[in-house]
């Protein structure tokens, strides 16, 4: 029944599946299909922690389809990006990737994404939420084609210590001398396959970007190459786990896409997500400049901050004060996990200004829901370094096989 | 960085020499650059003919406020006028026509009479406001400054001292339609006809359509504007209003160049930092402000590169689609029209007999077709001002409604077809006056676009209607004048109070480059 799902009348059932769902339906144990973009996608294979510990000591495949893709072409590609999005894509060099944010005239996060590009006047950008009247808009004075092409690739990440190795099982001959955010051509029975040394884990890994109907051939090759090397697909909620400990931000988690608030001030800016390593405010204007530099000479209001927190419960939604017995409220936590590797108790929490820079110490609430009694708890929390969890393998060219 | 000159601006129409001419005596040093040979833009005399002469675009003053003409000493710069308080008239196919003269209308029944009076008393009123508006800078209502909250009390503080029956009333009308408006207070179509033509004028609809009565109202308020001058007729012609201007503005020690075309403005430092011109000159300047219609200097002159999508994307939705035609035909001699005086043919002559007239006029625009019986406001220019023709022959310049800026898929047959039915139904009131035509030229609105630069060959370089009025004009982000680019300015139609030749745009322009607002 399921696998048909595709030919029912789209009013029956409004979430369609990925060219992959033939094969990795069959590994689904648990049945927990979310919607993410239009796409039913596993949240949980068999097990969370299994999934979880697949991406920090083997390798896990993340089918990554849904992700929103547009390919950019023409002779002002490059002049078009540079207006719409905050870094430099002059500086980005061919078969390169670079992870970049995009804003709207008051400086507020649109969205962020990754930008590849394949030539001078060619490149893709996948965006986690759709873009293309702002990229179409955006478009007027440039001469550039615009093109959706979520649905003609197909995608998967493969994410761990073993990656590498399982990748050059499958015979993709020279991966290994891929460097982070390089990407390389391949073939696969046919088909040509794009690998990018990029991810969402914060550890070793690839990105795989092939045509949809190269889509099973892929799956099946991966599968039989990483047999050995401890494989396993994993679904949403292992990867928000790894995204956490890599410090990544996600859209609708950390921040709101200005194009969806409704409330005034629940936008936020790159410098309050801490994002200003992205904003190249030297190459001329973009979309948001202008705000950015006037944010940027007055302060912001706010800023995420990674935090440790005292205890091992995660403090989801917590509240965050300036003191023990407190009731001013100085920010609230937007991500957080019991770090199962750095076995810390950590979290991306929004600071309001000034309490960012002038706390050395916030206090928490953490609610607990015990056997249907709700307990509160106020635990001590610190800023830390973000990343929480950055392995040296990550970055090793080549890198070890385990 | 020592700049040649303080401001240059771009456009040597009527509201650049008068933003220009403020800035000079301001101390600041001005460059006008003129891309037609000589200034004026659509403010100009053309001789269309051998012999011929007449205004290129609009052929009567409407509201030029007589705070501009004093303080810019235009009569003393030359400027006189050949005609004050210029009567209406109403043209009757049947017989007597309407005239409308100040506050008095002759020609109808008492009660329309009297309703008239009634009615010009409150639209006076209402005028006073209407003109409090035109006559500043628009104050934004988020994040307003002081000086705003200020300015925006102050409106409020006028409407509300109308009195409490006025202020109501101003308030129920203020969004409604003229033709609602209209037809509550009078009987007489022609009298209906006359004013809806008024409200509709230059606009981009027809009296059914909403915001006609806040059209009505800006035409309206020319007249408190305009004080004892009136409705006037400029001696030689619209171009003898901006040769004056041009004159105060060389007194004031602005520089003008004419045949000078700018191509680009430059940015430097995310700054407008001057100007490119088509011949390849560069001239540089402290800021720049443009004359320019908005979606030309913001997209051609400028670039989408130097400005953000989501104003890109307002300056790209701001409508500008002309839909008044003008006529000018050369005659051998004094026209006759049904019903009127040799001594009233210098008034304006309006053929639109009632109101459903003016809606069917404006139907087939709606098509890109032109009407069948067009809605006409003519004036016979030479009847006081001689001189524009030969001895003993005269000029009709016609407005025509409604012409659209695209004719559809045959716009040369289209052409032809407007030609016939304007001459056919000027025929209706004017028997015989076919036979008198000399020579003739019409501008459709893609002409007076081709011809003057105005994006869609629109009067006011885009719609006067409530949502492109006031703080939303011609878009939020670049309805105080400045932009959001620092240095660069906009002084034309398309910024707040729009066209016709007031020159308030070019005044508040430069009020606020003065202030330093940047």
């Amino acid at each position: 029944m399921l696998a048909n799902s595709n030919l029912r009348p789209h009013y029956r059932r409004p979430l369609i599946t990925t060219p992959f769902f033939e094969r990795s339906q069959y590994f689904v144990e648990t049945d927990t299909y979310v919607d993410w973009s239009g796409y039913s996608t596993p949240d949980v294979f068999s097990s969370v922690e299994q999934e979880y510990f697949a991406i920090r000591n083997s390798v896990a495949v993340f089918d990554l389809t849904p992700m929103v893709k547009y390919r950019i072409t023409g002779a002002d590609a490059e002049r078009y990006l540079n207006r719409l999005i905050t870094r430099d894509v002059s500086k980005l060099r061919v078969n390169r990737v670079a992870y970049t944010v995009w804003c709207n005239e008051a400086g507020h996060v649109i969205d962020d994404g990754t930008v590849f590009r394949f030539g001078p006047n060619e490149f893709h950008v996948c965006t986690a939420e759709r873009q293309l009247d702002w990229f179409l808009d955006s478009a007027l004075g440039f001469e550039v084609q615009i093109q959706e092409v979520t649905e003609d690739i197909a995608a998967l990440a493969v994410q761990g210590p073993t990656s590498c190795a399982t990748l050059k099982n499958m015979g993709l001959v020279g991966v290994e001398n891929l460097k982070m955010f390089e990407m390389g051509q391949f073939q696969l029975g046919g088909h040509p396959l794009m690998v990018s040394r990029t991810g969402f884990t914060g550890d070793l890994g690839y990105e795989l970007w092939i045509p949809a109907d190269g889509a099973l051939a892929l799956w099946d090759q991966l599968m039989e190459a990483g047999r050995l090397l401890g494989i396993r697909p994993m679904g949403y909620q292992a990867l928000d786990m790894a995204r956490i400990e890599a410090g990544f931000i996600l859209p609708n988690a950390d921040f709101i896409s200005a194009s969806h608030t409704v409330r005034l001030g629940r936008e936020t800016t790159p410098f309050e997500l801490g994002l200003e390593w992205l904003v190249a405010l030297d190459k001329g204007h973009f979309n948001g400049r202008r705000a950015i530099v006037e944010e940027k000479a007055r302060g912001s209001k706010r800023r995420l901050l990674a935090i440790e927190i005292a205890g091992r419960k995660a403090a989801h939604g917590s509240l965050i004060y300036d003191d023990e017995t407190s009731w001013r409220q100085v920010g609230e936590i937007k991500s957080a996990l019991w770090s199962p590797t750095c076995k810390r108790n950590i979290a991306l929490a929004m600071i309001d200004a000034p309490h960012f820079h002038a706390l050395k110490e916030f206090w928490v609430d953490i609610y607990l829901h015990r056997e249907l009694m709700w307990e509160r708890r106020m635990e001590r929390a610190w800023p830390v370094e973000r990343p929480f969890f950055a392995p040296e393998r990550r970055k090793l060219t080549p890198p070890m096989d385990r | 960085m020592s700049k040649a000159y303080d401001h240059i601006i771009i456009g040597g129409g009527h509201n650049g020499l008068v933003c220009a001419t403020y800035l000079a005596r301001a101390g600041r040093k001005v460059l006008v650059l003129e891309a037609a040979a000589a200034v004026g833009g659509a403010a100009s005399t053309r001789e269309f003919a051998p012999g011929f002469r007449v205004s290129a675009g609009a052929h009567l003053l409407n509201g030029l406020p007589a705070d501009v003409l004093r303080e810019l000493g235009l009569e003393a710069h030359g400027l006189r006028f050949s005609a004050r308080q210029i009567t209406t008239i109403a043209l009757n196919p049947a017989g007597a026509p309407v005239t409308i003269a100040g506050n008095t209308v002759t020609g109808v029944e008492p009660r329309d009479a009297q309703a008239f009076a009634r009615f010009a008393r409150s639209m006076d009123a209402f005028s006073g406001v209407i003109g409090q508006l035109q006559g500043m800078r628009p104050f934004r209502i988020t994040l307003p400054s002081w000086s705003e909250r200020i300015a925006a009390l102050k409106v409020g503080l006028r409407i509300r001292l109308l009195g409490k029956r006025s202020m109501r009333e101003l308030l129920r009308i203020a969004g409604m339609n003229a033709y609602d408006l209209l037809t509550d207070n009078f009987e007489s179509p022609l009298l209906k006809g006359a004013l809806a033509l008024d409200a509709t004028l230059g606009a981009e609809f027809a009296a059914r359509s909403p915001g006609t009565v806040l059209t009505f109202l800006l035409r309206w308020a020319g007249r408190v504007h305009a004080g004892a001058l009136g409705i006037a007729q400029p001696a030689g012609g619209m171009g003898a209003v901006t040769q004056a201007m041009a004159s105060a503005a060389r007194a004031a020690g602005v520089e003008i160049r004419t045949g000078a075309r700018v191509k680009r403005i430059t940015v430097a430092d995310d700054r407008a930092s001057g100007v490119v011109l088509d011949s390849g000159e560069t001239i540089a300047a402290a800021s720049v402000i443009s004359n320019a219609d908005p979606r030309a200097t913001f997209l051609k002159l400028l670039g989408a590169e130097y400005l953000d999508t989501d104003f890109v994307r307002r300056i790209d939705h701001f409508r500008a689609k002309g839909l008044v035609a003008k006529l000018h035909l050369a005659l051998d001699g004094l026209p006759e029209f049904r019903g009127v005086d040799a001594a009233a043919l210098g008034g304006r002559l309006l053929v639109c007999p009632n109101l459903d007239y003016l809606e069917l006029a404006f139907n087939p625009s709606k098509y890109r077709e032109v009407p069948s019986a067009p809605a006409l406001e003519i004036t016979v220019p030479t009847v006081r001002d001689p001189d524009l023709a030969p001895t003993g022959k005269h000029v009709l310049s016609i407005n025509v409604m409604f012409v659209p800026y695209d004719m559809g898929d045959d716009p040369a047959g289209a052409r032809k077809a407007l030609l016939a039915s304007i001459l056919a139904t000027l025929e209706q009131y004017a028997p015989g006056l076919g036979a008198r035509i000399t020579a003739s030229e019409l501008l459709t609105p893609s002409d007076l676009e081709r011809e003057f630069g105005m994006a869609g060959g629109h009067w006011h370089h885009g719609a006067l209607t409530f949502e492109q009025f006031f703080f939303t004009r011609p878009v939020p982000g670049a309805a105080q004048y400045a932009t959001p680019l620092p240095g660069l300015y906009l002084c034309g139609a398309g910024s707040h109070p729009g066209g016709g030749v007031m020159g308030l745009a070019g005044r508040n322009a430069a009020r606020t480059v003065l202030e330093g607002v940047n």
